[in-house]
């Protein structure tokens, strides 16, 4: 696995644009080193910029840079991020927690083949992950957060070369077939598999695509998308009639023959299905896949605000009673009336005439408070273990609250009275605290049964 | 409010023994406090600011900018002049925004001149010193983000405003929470090297101490530090003797097998784990004028480092640190 991701990477390296971008899981040390060395070998194809968290459209695409335009009293623009990386690579840390506006700025960019994309991804959980649209432009998917040495290195570039060898017709309807029986249905994946096979073919110094440049495309590029397990068909390769050879010998030339016997369907598939990493295999068994991931549930529900939260641009209006002004953006409305203004008043020495129409207020977003109350029968001989069977269910979901932020309760009810066992808390440990009382807690059915949701 | 001396902090052994081992090794990455308010925890990270000798920075320069880096500011410094100034500690408040974090444009430069100018923020403060966060789990996730990457990347970038600053922003960042009131992703959980569990203290000696002291000081700050000042310099001398001496502590082969086999046994995740424990294994053989690191090393720094680093198993009612324990006396007995 580790050296499947050290070639994914070395060859993305290699010709950046023709592979959209690379996703790189498992934030420590180790991904940390690599990249030192990803740097390093990117500087010699273009830019490379890197994408803040805090990112916004107007940072991306370009706006006004204010102090020159005031300054000279014509609209002076500045470029974007996305403009600077013209030609060359964005990374893109805690690619996770990205909003899906920047996600479809990025998009549209690898879409225009202006830029590649590296995702950090940091997330830890199954839900956890950077947005489907980025996702499905990048062409590896690489897990990191198992490896366990820093005694990595990325090799040498491969050079794309002008013309490197293209795969047959019935390798590419090997390899569409192979995409196909693994539940992966867009195109670009395909795509990616057959680039990957052409530059490792390079990379191998041959002269041609071979079965084995195949295998490692199938592996590197589809077979961290698979969506589903494929069917293997039962019916098994016929017997090679292999000449008198002693036995135990098995050379090169018998190899080839033995393969060439098995269809090229099929090795692919084996090759892909051996290459499909634990976390989505676990994934297709649940019938959700990483892919999916991202905001999900109503936990994660947004609502605007005029108070605190992330920022989320401005809109006309006048500050006062919380609402707080956005100077810049103020400014900025103002900006290209100045020399209007100024000439309408010729004695009027202000350096800036601001109207009551310009000002702006910022506006925030955050996240929606949700809490989930557990209201427990505790009348009657099995109350007990239903209030163990609660416990279990609130310590699970604790144990998650910090990715969904939704507080829990735990109200006890018995005929006219209720309790309040636990108030509202996002904290695991007071939970554990205030339920010490009773009995059970983890390994019940119904914690169980939500472990599976 | 004048700055209680670091020696006068009454208990709290682990948390003084984090701040120094993370004070004599800036690679370890900061501190971690849990535990209950009024535990001295701003106290005791300030007071250790104090402690620590001034640094050279040019002078006038609005970002600390070290004379020997040769580094690019954004200011132009001139780094001819240069003076002593004390380490910077900076207070980051539970509701600062955006601007105040990264810095922003100087509004009234522009208004009045048309003028770019970057008024920096709270980080460029810090640089060289130390970033002290209370109740970071509860600080907002966006300004989470942004310190996670800041720490990541050593500088801060701020491409905003029609501004693009870049400032190297390297601090030692110094955390406390009460993790009953809510939990910190475990992506910000591993930037801190060591994570200490402070508790109000049992004895009511100890609390009559404190109260004493405090009383002490308010009434003749002066009179209170000197009485003080000649403990504070032996922890300054220990200090200083433990940076020159760090190079030179050997660590043995044994050593670096017992550190995989513990961060092994209690399932640490990721490798920071290891990298953090043979850190401050050998900072604290440093302090201690050890020529080498030893088991016992390790074994007291080990729920330091790796406490924090343990995924929570929701199913298993042990505590991190009781974990640590038993596997400390399993493999080393």
């Amino acid at each position: 696995m580790v050296a499947d991701a050290l070639l994914a990477v070395r060859l993305f390296v290699s010709a950046p644009r023709k592979f959209g971008g690379i996703a790189l899981r498992g934030f420590g040390p180790v991904r940390e080193h690599l990249m030192e060395q990803v740097a390093g070998a990117l500087a010699a194809h273009g830019p490379v910029v890197r994408i803040p968290p805090n990112a916004d459209a107007e940072l991306l695409l370009g706006g006004l840079d204010l102090a020159e335009t005031l300054a000279r009293g014509t609209e002076v623009k500045r470029p974007g991020l996305l403009d600077i990386a013209e030609g060359g690579v964005a990374i893109v840390p805690m690619a996770e927690r990205m909003s899906p506006g920047v996600a479809a700025h990025l998009a549209n960019a690898i879409d225009r083949g202006a830029l590649a994309i590296i995702l950090l991804d940091d997330g830890l959980d199954a839900d956890e992950a950077p947005p489907p649209a980025l996702l499905e432009r990048v062409a590896f998917l690489c897990d990191l957060s198992s490896v366990r040495s820093l005694d990595i290195s990325l090799g040498k570039q491969v050079k794309w070369g002008d013309a490197p060898p293209s795969p047959l017709k019935k390798q590419r309807s090997a390899i569409a077939a192979t995409a196909f029986a693994l539940g992966i249905t867009s195109v670009r994946p395909i795509l990616f598999a057959e680039a990957c096979a052409r530059l490792v073919a390079v990379m191998r110094r041959s002269e041609k695509v071979r079965d084995e440049d195949l295998e490692t495309a199938v592996r590197l590029a589809l077979a961290p998308r698979a969506l589903h397990l494929p069917e293997i068909a039962e019916a098994s390769a016929p017997e090679p009639e292999r000449p008198e050879s002693e036995p135990g010998m098995q050379d090169e030339a018998d190899r080839d023959r033995e393969r060439a016997d098995i269809p090229l369907d099929d090795l692919l598939l084996t090759a892909a299905q051996a290459a499909i990493p634990q976390n989505v295999l676990d994934g297709i068994s649940q019938g959700s896949t990483r892919l999916s991931g991202g905001q999900a549930g109503r936990a994660r529900q947004k609502e605007r605000s005029t108070r605190r939260g992330r920022p989320l641009g401005s809109v006309p209006g006048l500050p006062g009673d919380g609402r707080r002004l956005s100077v810049f953006d103020s400014l900025r409305a103002a900006a290209p009336w100045q020399t209007l203004r100024r000439a309408a008043v010729p004695d009027d020495a202000r350096p800036l005439h601001i109207r009551k129409s310009d000002l702006r207020i910022r506006r925030f977003e955050q996240n929606r408070e949700s809490l989930i109350i557990f209201a427990v029968d505790a009348s009657g001989s099995s109350a007990l273990s239903r209030l163990a069977e609660a416990k279990g269910a609130v310590e699970l979901m604790l144990a998650e609250a910090h990715v969904k932020r939704a507080q829990v309760a735990l109200v006890a009810f018995r005929h006219a009275d209720a309790d309040v066992l636990l108030p509202p808390t996002r904290s695991l440990t007071r939970a554990r605290r205030a339920l010490t009382g009773l009995p059970g807690g983890g390994g019940t059915p119904l914690a169980a049964g939500l472990h599976q949701a | 409010m004048s700055v209680f001396p670091f020696s006068a902090i009454v208990g709290q052994s682990d948390m003084k023994l984090a701040l120094l081992v993370a004070a004599v090794d800036a690679r370890i990455g900061g501190v971690m406090i849990f535990g209950d308010r009024g535990t001295g925890k701003s106290t005791a990270a300030r007071a250790l600011a104090a402690t620590l000798p001034p640094i050279l920075a040019v002078t006038g320069c609005r970002y600390n900018c070290d004379p020997d880096d040769g580094e690019r500011c954004p200011d132009p410094c001139t780094g001819d002049k240069a003076r002593r100034v004390p380490v910077p500690f900076v207070d980051l408040p539970l509701g600062s925004t955006e601007d105040r974090v990264l810095g922003a444009l100087d509004l009234e430069k522009a208004l009045s001149r048309g003028e770019k100018h970057f008024e920096p923020g709270l980080l460029a403060k810090a640089h060289r010193g130390f970033l002290y966060i209370d109740e970071i789990n509860l600080l907002e996730d966006h300004i989470v983000d942004l310190l996670l990457d800041v720490a990541a990347s050593g500088e801060n970038l701020v491409e905003r405003d029609g501004l693009s600053v870049r400032h190297k922003a390297r601090f030692v960042l110094i955390g406390s929470g009460n993790p009953e009131e809510g939990e910190l992703r475990p992506q910000l959980l591993d930037r801190f090297g060591l994570s200490v569990e402070v508790r109000t203290p049992d004895s009511v000696d100890d609390r009559v101490e404190i109260m004493r002291r405090c009383d002490a000081l308010e009434r003749d700050p002066k009179k209170f530090a000197a009485k003080w000042r000649g403990e504070d310099a032996k922890v300054l001398r220990q200090i200083e003797s433990a940076k020159a001496a760090l190079a030179g502590v050997k660590t043995p082969t044994r050593a670096l097998r017992d550190t995989a086999a513990l961060c092994k046994a209690v399932g640490a995740d990721g490798l920071r784990g290891e990298l953090t424990l043979m850190r401050s294994a050998r900072a604290l053989a440093a302090l201690e004028g050890d020529p080498a690191v030893t088991r016992d090393h390790i074994g007291r720094m080990a729920p330091l480092a790796l406490r924090h680093r343990l995924r929570r198993d929701v199913l298993d009612e042990t505590g991190s640190t009781v974990r640590i324990e038993l596997a400390l006396a399993e493999l080393f007995g």
